[in-house]
C-alpha cells in the first residue's frame, strides 16, 4: 500500500494520512493510491504538515507495517528509549521494528 | 526583466540593458554588466571607471557567490549601482546590503513592510564589510 | 569565561526577534518550507526522525553552571526530560516543537546562549580543547582566539550561503585534544623562533564520505592578522567550492582538487588584498577578550596528595582525572557513558546536578568534550572524593575515560533521518560485553567510535576502532575499521573486510581486542600494536571460521 506520512508543521510530530485526517498512529494509515502527491501538496499548502513523503507498506491482520526499517522506527519511536515511544508498555515493540 | 523594488541611491537609474561579462569586454561603450555566479568579478576591475551598473545574478539564493562578487567590486573602489537580481528574498536583504548591494530586483515582489524590517534588523554588526558601518569591535575601542 | 557586553546581548536578542518573525511568517504561509528550512537551520532547528531537533551552541565547549542549569530546565520545559551532548561540544534536544522554538531561543538569550549557525551552510560552532585554561601543556588558552573567531563568523554576511557547512577548531598545545586536523580549518596557536605568538592554519580536513587530514597552509599568521587570514580562506572557498554536488562541496574537496599549492596561492593573494581593507579587529579587542579568560582565583598552599584508600574512587581518579597546571588542583571528567547507557545523554536532573557541582567545586565552569563527556576544569584535589561520591550516586562516575566503554556514538537511526543503521544499541552491547568480560581496564586506552551513516557524525574514521552502520538491503549492517586516530598523530581507519550484523560486530570488536591483548608489547596501546603488526593478524582472527563441534 502507498502510505502518506509527514511531520506536523507546528509540533514536528510524525503523522500518517488516514484518508480524511492525520493520525499519530501508523495503524490508522490508509492506502493513498494515486492520490498521494495531491494529498501532500494540499496539506503542505495549508500549512498543516511539512516534509510529506509517500512510503511503501503492507497491511495484514497485525496492522500496518512500513516496508523500510527507518519508517518503522519513525512509526514507533527511538528503540533505545521505549518509554518515549508510542508503545511504552509493549515489550515486543522493538522487535517489530527489525 | 524584474523590476527594481528597493534602491538606496540618489542618482538616476541606468537605463542600459546589462550585458554579459564576455560581451562587456568587447563593447567599449557598455556601462552596465551582469555577473553570473560563476563569473570572476575581478575581470571588471580594470573597467570600473566606465561602469555605472553591475547586476549580480542570484539564480537561487543558496548560491552565495554573488556576495563575494559584490564585496570584491566595492573593495576595488566601485561606486556605481550594485544590484541583486533574481532569487532575492526578504531574509537575505540585510546581508546583501552589507556586502555592498544598493539596489534589489527580486524575481517575485516582496512585502514592503517585511523588507523594511529586514533591512533594519541589526543595530550593530560584528564584521567590517566595507559598507560604511562601524563594526562592534570599533565601537568597543574608539580610536 | 566570556561575558556578553551590551552589543553581544543585543545581537542574540535581535536574532530571537528575527527568528520569531520568520516562524510567524512560515506558519502563516508567507514563506514556503524550501525558503524557511535554511533559515531554521541557521538557528539549529532540524526536522528529524521523530520531531524537530534543536542544537544549542556551546561556544568552544565552555559554559557556566547557570547556563548548564538552564539547559536542564529547557529539557524539562520544552522537551522530554533529557539532552544529548554532541561530538562538536554542543547539546541537542530531540523533541522540540517549532511553535516553541522562538521562546526557547529567548530563554537561551537570557543566559547568553543561542543556537546561531549550529546548522546550515555557514560557519558552525568553533570547537576547542576541553582542558583549555587548565592543562599544563598549552602555550596559551586557545579560547580567546575562538571567541574572536566566533564573533567574526556570526552573521558574517558574505559567508551565509557557503557551498556547505564549515567547521573550525582552535587549539594551543602540541597534544591535539580537539581533532583539529579533521576540521575544515584547524588553527594551532604557536610561538615562532622570534618568540612571537601566532597561528598555524591547517585547511581542508574532514570526515564524512571522503575523510581527509588537513594540510598545513600557513605555518605562522601574526595575531593581528588572524581574522584577515581566516576571511581570505573563506572567500576562496565561497567562490570556488563546488556547488554541483552536495557530497563534494566541502573545502576538503576544493583543497584536494585544486591542490594545496594553488589553494594556498589564492588565499595568499586574497589575504594580501584584504590587508588593505581594515577588517581586522585591533589587538585591544583580543586583549579585552583575553582578560575574561584570566585564571580563576586559585587557592595556594593546598594539599597535593589524594587519599586513594577507596578502590572505586582510586580507579576513577586514575582514569578520569588529568593533571592541572595549578598545584593542588585537578581536571575531572564526568562520564556520560554508563555501562549500557546512551552515549552523551543526560537527564534534566543530571544536568542540573552537574551545574550545581560546577558552582560548588569548579569555579562555576564546565566543558563539553567532543567525546561527549563533561569536564570540571578546576577542582581542588581535596574536593575530588566528595565530587566523585555525588557523581557516583547520580550515575555519572563511570571510570572509563578513553577506555573501550567510553564510546562516541552518533544518535543513529533511532533518532536521525539521515542514518542507515542504529548506533546506540551497538554501543550499549559493546559497553555491556566489556563490563562483563572485565577486560576494559587492562586494554586501557581504546577510542571506539560509531557512526550510523557515512556522514560520520560519530567520527568513526578517527576511531582506534571505528564502526560504520550501513543499510544492506533493508537490514542494518556494520563495517569495522581499525587504526584511526584523531590527535596530532592523525590517521584514518582502515576497513577490515565484510560487514556484520548487530551481534557479529560486538564479537568482532572483542576478537580485535583479544588480538591486541595477545600481541601487545610493553607500553603499547591498541592503536600502537595495530600500527606495529598491521591489519592481517586482526583480520585473521575476526574472520576465522568458528570450529564446529560434533
Amino acid at each position: 500500500m502507498k502510505i502518506v506520512t509527514a511531520s506536523d508543521l507546528r509540533t514536528g510530530a510524525v503523522v500518517w494520512w488516514t484518508g480524511s485526517d492525520w493520525s499519530l498512529h501508523v495503524e490508522d494509515a490508509a492506502d493513498a493510491g494515486d492520490h498521494a502527491d495531491a494529498i501532500i501538496a494540499r496539506e503542505q499548502g495549508a500549512q498543516k504538515v511539512c516534509d510529506g513523503q509517500v512510503i511503501e507498506g503492507t497491511r495484514d491482520e497485525n496492522g500496518v507495517r512500513p516496508a523500510h526499517i527507518k519508517d518503522r522506527i519513525r512509526a514507533l519511536g527511538p528503540t533505545v528509549r521505549p518509554d518515549l515511544t508510542l508503545k511504552p508498555a509493549d515489550p515486543d515493540a522493538g522487535n517489530w521494528v527489525i | 526583466m524584474a523590476e527594481v523594488q528597493f534602491r538606496f541611491r540618489d542618482d538616476e537609474p541606468v537605463a542600459d540593458p546589462a550585458v554579459t561579462v564576455d560581451s562587456f569586454a568587447a563593447q567599449s561603450n557598455a556601462a552596465a554588466v551582469r555577473l553570473e555566479p560563476g563569473d570572476d568579478a575581478a575581470l571588471l576591475i580594470p573597467h570600473l571607471e566606465r561602469l555605472r551598473l553591475v547586476e549580480v545574478a542570484f539564480p537561487v539564493w543558496t548560491d552565495g557567490r554573488g556576495y563575494s562578487s559584490a564585496r570584491t567590486l566595492r573593495e576595488a573602489g566601485y561606486t556605481g549601482e550594485l544590484r541583486a537580481v533574481g532569487d532575492v528574498l526578504i531574509d537575505q536583504l540585510g546581508q546583501m546590503r552589507r556586502c555592498g548591494f544598493d539596489s534589489f530586483a527580486p524575481e517575485h515582489e516582496l512585502d514592503a513592510d517585511d523588507a523594511a524590517a529586514s533591512f533594519a534588523r541589526w543595530d550593530n554588526v560584528y564584521q567590517a564589510t566595507g559598507d560604511g558601518r562601524k563594526p562592534i569591535w570599533a565601537l568597543r575601542h574608539p580610536a | 569565561m566570556y561575558q556578553y557586553d551590551k552589543y553581544d546581548q543585543a545581537m542574540v536578542d535581535a536574532r530571537v526577534d528575527e527568528f520569531r518573525d520568520q516562524v510567524a511568517r512560515r506558519l502563516a504561509g508567507d514563506i514556503t518550507e524550501d525558503q524557511f528550512k535554511p533559515l531554521r537551520l541557521k538557528n539549529g532547528l532540524y526536522l528529524q526522525l521523530h520531531a524537530y531537533m534543536l542544537r544549542v551552541a556551546v561556544p568552544y565547549g565552555t559554559l557556566s553552571g547557570s547556563q548548564m542549569r538552564l539547559l536542564g530546565d529547557i529539557a524539562d520545559k520544552y522537551d522530554r526530560g533529557y539532552g544529548h551532548f554532541t561530538t562538536r561540544q554542543n547539546i541537542q534536544y530531540n523533541w522540540i516543537k517549532l511553535e516553541d522554538a522562538p521562546d526557547i531561543l529567548a530563554d537561551l538569550a537570557s543566559v547568553e546562549m543561542h543556537a546561531i549557525q549550529t546548522s546550515g551552510n555557514c560557519i558552525r560552532n568553533i570547537s576547542s580543547d576541553q582542558y583549555a585554561g587548565a592543562a599544563a601543556d598549552e602555550l596559551v588558552d586557545p579560547r580567546p582566539y575562538a571567541e574572536l573567531l566566533r564573533q567574526w563568523s556570526s552573521f558574517h554576511p558574505e559567508f551565509l550561503a557557503l557551498p556547505r557547512k564549515f567547521k573550525i577548531a582552535v587549539i594551543a598545545s602540541e597534544t591535539d585534544r580537539a581533532a583539529m586536523l579533521l576540521h575544515d580549518i584547524g588553527i594551532r596557536i604557536v610561538r615562532n623562533d622570534a618568540g612571537e605568538i601566532g597561528a598555524a592554519f591547517y585547511v581542508g580536513g574532514g570526515m564524512g564520505r571522503t575523510p581527509m587530514i588537513a594540510p598545513l597552509i600557513r605555518d605562522f599568521v601574526p595575531l593581528d592578522q588572524l581574522i584577515t587570514y581566516a576571511e581570505a580562506c573563506l572567500r576562496v572557498y565561497n567562490r570556488h567550492g563546488r556547488r554541483d554536488n552536495k557530497y563534494k562541496a566541502r573545502i576538503k574537496i576544493l583543497v584536494h582538487e585544486m591542490g594545496k599549492a594553488e589553494y594556498t596561492r589564492q588565499v595568499e593573494a586574497e589575504f594580501a588584498h584584504l590587508l588593505s581593507q581594515d577588517i581586522e579587529p585591533p589587538l585591544a579587542e583580543l586583549a579585552r577578550i583575553k582578560a575574561q579568560f584570566a585564571d580563576p582565583a586559585y587557592e595556594t598552599g593546598l594539599a597535593d596528595e589524594i587519599d586513594l584508600a577507596d578502590p572505586a574512587f582510586a580507579r576513577w581518579v586514575a582514569s578520569n582525572t588529568h593533571a592541572h597546571k595549578a598545584p593542588g588542583y585537578a581536571i575531572a571528567v564526568v562520564s556520560l557513558k554508563p555501562v549500557g547507557g546512551i552515549p552523551g545523554d543526560a537527564s534534566a536532573d543530571q544536568i542540573r546536578l552537574m551545574a550545581d557541582l560546577a558552582r560548588d567545586y569548579s569555579f562555576d565552569e564546565l566543558r563539553v568534550t567532543h567525546a561527549q563527556n563533561i569536564v570540571y576544569p578546576h577542582v581542588r584535589k581535596a574536593d575530588l572524593f566528595t565530587l566523585w561520591q555525588t557523581l557516583d550516586a547520580a550515575g555519572l562516575a563511570t571510570a572509563n575515560l578513553d577506555q573501550i566503554g567510553d564510546i562516541i556514538a552518533c544518535p543513529g537511526l533511532d533518532y536521525c533521518s539521515l542514518a542507515n543503521a542504529r548506533s546506540i544499541p551497538v554501543a550499549q552491547k559493546i559497553s555491556e560485553r566489556f563490563a562483563a568480560n572485565g577486560k576494559a581496564e587492562d586494554i586501557g586506552e581504546l577510542k571506539l567510535k560509531i557512526s550510523g551513516c557515512i556522514n560520520a557524525c560519530g567520527h568513526h574514521h578517527a576511531g582506534h576502532i571505528g564502526i560504520l552502520g550501513v543499510d544492506r538491503k533493508g537490514t542494518e549492517n556494520y563495517q569495522l575499521l581499525l587504526g584511526g586516530s584523531e590527535g596530532a598523530d592523525c590517521s584514518l581507519g582502515t576497513i577490515t573486510g565484510p560487514g556484520f550484523g548487530e551481534d557479529g560486530i560486538v564479537d568482532a570488536v572483542e576478537k580485535a581486542t583479544d588480538v591486541y591483548l595477545a600481541r601487545r608489547e610493553s607500553g603499547e596501546r591498541f592503536l600502537d600494536t595495530y600500527r606495529r603488526i598491521g591489519m592481517q593478524p586482526f583480520k585473521e582472527a575476526i574472520y576465522a571460521k568458528e570450529s564446529v563441534d560434533g
